[in-house]
């Protein structure tokens, strides 16, 4: 235990804003999570793959002399398509059975994504340079990369544009109508069958665009899929499905929680403390249920 | 006849089961000396699986092309044996197995990485098959009482004692703070204890002690606290990843230590990923080309790197080095037992003391090699941006002067 976090009140303005910015890029993978389950009650383990996939996609254009952030654009267009295609191949035979066996496939899928990007790719850690600088603040005391910030603002923008094209769009208005009852969507005339291959693909897509900026601000590599899936996951449970707000809140929060855990437990314990808090928040969901059946009683 | 017919089935029965077990339980087939290797060629360690696989590669065809090895007035050849381990301890455990017991294999060479040897060093242990390798550093694989491992790198509690000792040197021999991050991991946490062993000597006092996950990708949080606590020295290891993340975050944070020290370095080809950043680290190395030991197969340092550029395209790294060693350690014991006798063969591995491109080979008797030193080199720079690793300490073989204190970034 280490407490100098809570000593020095820069330690904790850091910890605070290095959690909220990577809050926010969680939250953009969670949300496209949130909107897949939402859909088309799927889980999907390939999650943090296909971001690792975006990931490659930024590190390939940043190794022929294209700057990488050109990756946020590029890399959803290309993994939209991926996930059509994984839709087309896997998702679709499996949509209407049990969440169990969505879990499988996917994780059939991660699998396989994983395999074959270190076949393709090979196993070395990589990362493509932005070159972005960095920011100080408060007399040098608090340190921001610009890529993080680049990286937050990014996230913020798709989120954003994603809220109003479900608002606004017909397709987006499908989707939330399959969200709602895919059963009553489908008597008025709405291609479920259409929505769900562009949910998955909305889906890969977000998972390419924060693929693209943790090649910018972190490191990739083939094996390294599953922390975003759990992180996701765990995003999309304490924020419940549908939530937007839910989401980037329990996005920024978990950030915050792992930095705070990181400082006071030490870094070896970071992802073990997402694992708990989620042991923790599935207990006391299970909890309040049970009371609220014994209410009904 | 039906005795008869009875016999002939017995006798050809007892004909197949010899054949087939000449052809399968032979260590040595004709003149080929057979090794056996479980390599990573898949998995989270392929990059160095196919490091190691190389240079074994290079060494065979070299020893074979250059008269191959003399047991009992004869010559025979080596051939080696692959199984992909899948970066996996357990398969790698029964692909030992395997070899021993399936294809006869009566001596081993080394798998990629310390978690792989300690899974396959029970196995070789328990058949008394002697197994040179040369990528497991862990020193829990030297305090286990084995009698048939035999490393010929350094274990990793030396990798960089070294530089703590520099920085005290450099102090004026007076104590150092230190800081340092290892990632969770047997190897990294024996480099840990080298360091711990060397504050100790020195009097030195570790200020910031973290370990690092396995799915390190952001080490933010230690570097806050060596930007606040100020320590001279930052020691960093977590294989490929912990070297990027460190120098990402380093220059990102602006970090003023004077000195970094880290391991992994050449694997992770920092200088190539980072440019510029990477300067001024220091790095422990197993090998650097630039040592002049010698040997009569590849000369030296720089006329094994040239050939093996030829050959492969690549600089060699240090793991395809030493892992061309093992098999001069190899040629060596063989000849020198003048003996297929795995027991032999054993105790000429035990007595060897010999000289080879890559450094001296002599093992002590938990099978680590002690006549090597490590080396540090140091990432430097020129104006245009081109950077390269020059050897620092020890001073015998420096190619270049340490630079320290690091500049601040704010001057660079």
């Amino acid at each position: 235990m280490d407490f100098l976090v809570f000593q020095y009140p820069m330690i904790t303005l850091q910890a605070c804003l290095d959690g909220i910015l990577l809050g926010v890029l969680f939250a953009l993978i969670a949300y496209g999570m949130a909107l897949q389950w939402g859909v088309m009650n799927i889980i999907n383990i390939a999650q943090g793959d296909l971001v690792i996939l975006g990931g490659y996609i930024a590190y390939f254009m940043y190794l022929y002399g294209i700057h990488p952030a050109w990756g946020v654009i590029v890399a959803p267009v290309i993994m939209y398509f991926v996930g059509i295609a994984i839709y087309k191949l896997v998702i679709n035979k499996v949509v209407d059975r049990d969440l169990f066996i969505s879990i499988l496939a996917t994780f059939g899928i991660s699998i396989l994504f994983m395999q074959l990007m270190n076949f393709a790719f090979g196993a070395d850690v990589v990362l493509a340079n932005s070159g972005y600088g960095t920011t100080m603040l408060f007399d040098n005391n608090v340190v921001l990369p610009n890529s993080k910030i680049f990286s937050a603002f990014i996230s913020i923008v798709f989120a954003i544009c994603l809220v109003i094209y479900m608002k606004k769009s017909k397709l987006g208005r499908a989707i939330r109508a399959t969200a709602q009852n895919a059963r009553a969507a489908k008597i008025l005339g709405v291609d479920t069958e259409k929505v769900y291959a562009a949910t998955f693909g909305i889906n890969a897509a977000l998972c390419g665009v924060a693929g693209a900026l943790i090649s910018i601000t972190f490191t990739i590599h083939p094996y390294m899929g599953l922390p975003y899936t759990i992180r996701s996951f765990m995003i999309v449970i304490v924020a419940g499905l549908g939530n937007l707000p839910g989401v980037a809140m329990s996005g920024m929060g978990l950030g915050v929680f792992e930095e705070f855990a990181d400082y006071i437990l030490g870094t070896e314990f970071r992802i073990g403390s997402v694992f708990l808090l989620l042991v923790l928040i599935l207990v006391y969901r299970r909890f309040k249920l049970s009371r609220k059946r014994e209410y009904l009683k | 006849m039906r005795l008869n017919k009875i016999i002939l089935s017995f006798v050809s029965a007892l004909v197949i089961l010899f054949s087939t077990s000449v052809a399968s339980f032979a260590k040595v087939v004709g003149d080929k000396i057979i090794l056996g290797a479980a390599i990573s060629l898949t998995g989270k360690y392929s990059s160095n699986g196919v490091h190691t696989q190389n240079g074994y590669n290079m060494a065979v065809d070299r020893i074979n092309s250059m008269g191959g090895v003399k047991v009992g007035g004869k010559t025979y050849k080596f051939d080696i044996i692959y199984y992909d381990d899948e970066s996996n301890p357990k398969r790698a455990a029964q692909l030992a197995e395997r070899l021993i017991s399936q294809d006869g294999v009566e001596f081993m060479l080394g798998p990629y990485s310390s978690g792989l040897t300690k899974a396959i060093a029970p196995v070789t242990e328990k058949y008394g098959v002697p197994m040179v390798e040369a990528n497991g550093a862990s020193r829990s694989l030297f305090t286990k009482g084995y009698k048939y491992l035999f490393a010929v790198l350094a274990p990793a509690n030396l990798y960089l004692d070294v530089a703590i000792e520099t920085a005290v040197e450099l102090n004026g021999g007076k104590p150092v703070t230190i800081a340092q991050a290892f990632e969770q991991d047997a190897f990294s946490q024996d480099v840990r204890l080298g360091i711990l062993d060397a504050a100790e000597r020195t009097g030195s006092k570790i200020i910031i002690d973290d370990k690092l996950p396995k799915e390190l990708n952001d080490m933010a949080a230690t570097l806050v606290k060596v930007k606040q606590m100020k320590p001279d020295v930052l020691v960093v290891s977590g294989h490929t990843k912990g070297a990027l993340t460190a120098i990402r975050q380093i220059a990102e944070m602006k970090v003023d230590v004077p000195m970094l020290a880290m391991t992994h370095c050449d694997a992770a080809k920092l200088s190539k990923q980072h440019g510029k950043n990477s300067q001024y680290a220091l790095c422990a190395s197993q090998w650097h080309k630039s040592l002049t030991y010698k040997d009569d197969f590849f000369k030296d340092g720089m006329t094994y790197a040239a050939d093996f550029e030829k050959e492969f395209g690549y600089d060699p790294p240090y793991q395809s080095a030493e892992s061309s060693a093992a098999l001069l350690v190899f040629k060596d014991a063989f000849e020198r037992a003048n003996s297929f006798d795995q027991k032999k063969v054993r105790d000429a591995l035990a007595a060897t003391n010999m000289q080879t491109f890559y450094g001296n080979i002599k093992f002590a008797p938990g099978g680590q090699n002690v006549d090597k030193p490590m080396v540090l080199f140091q990432v430097m720079c020129d104006a245009s941006g081109k950077c390269e690793n020059k050897v620092v300490a020890p001073l015998k073989w420096a190619s270049a002067k340490l630079i320290h204190p690091i500049p601040k970034w704010s001057e660079r």
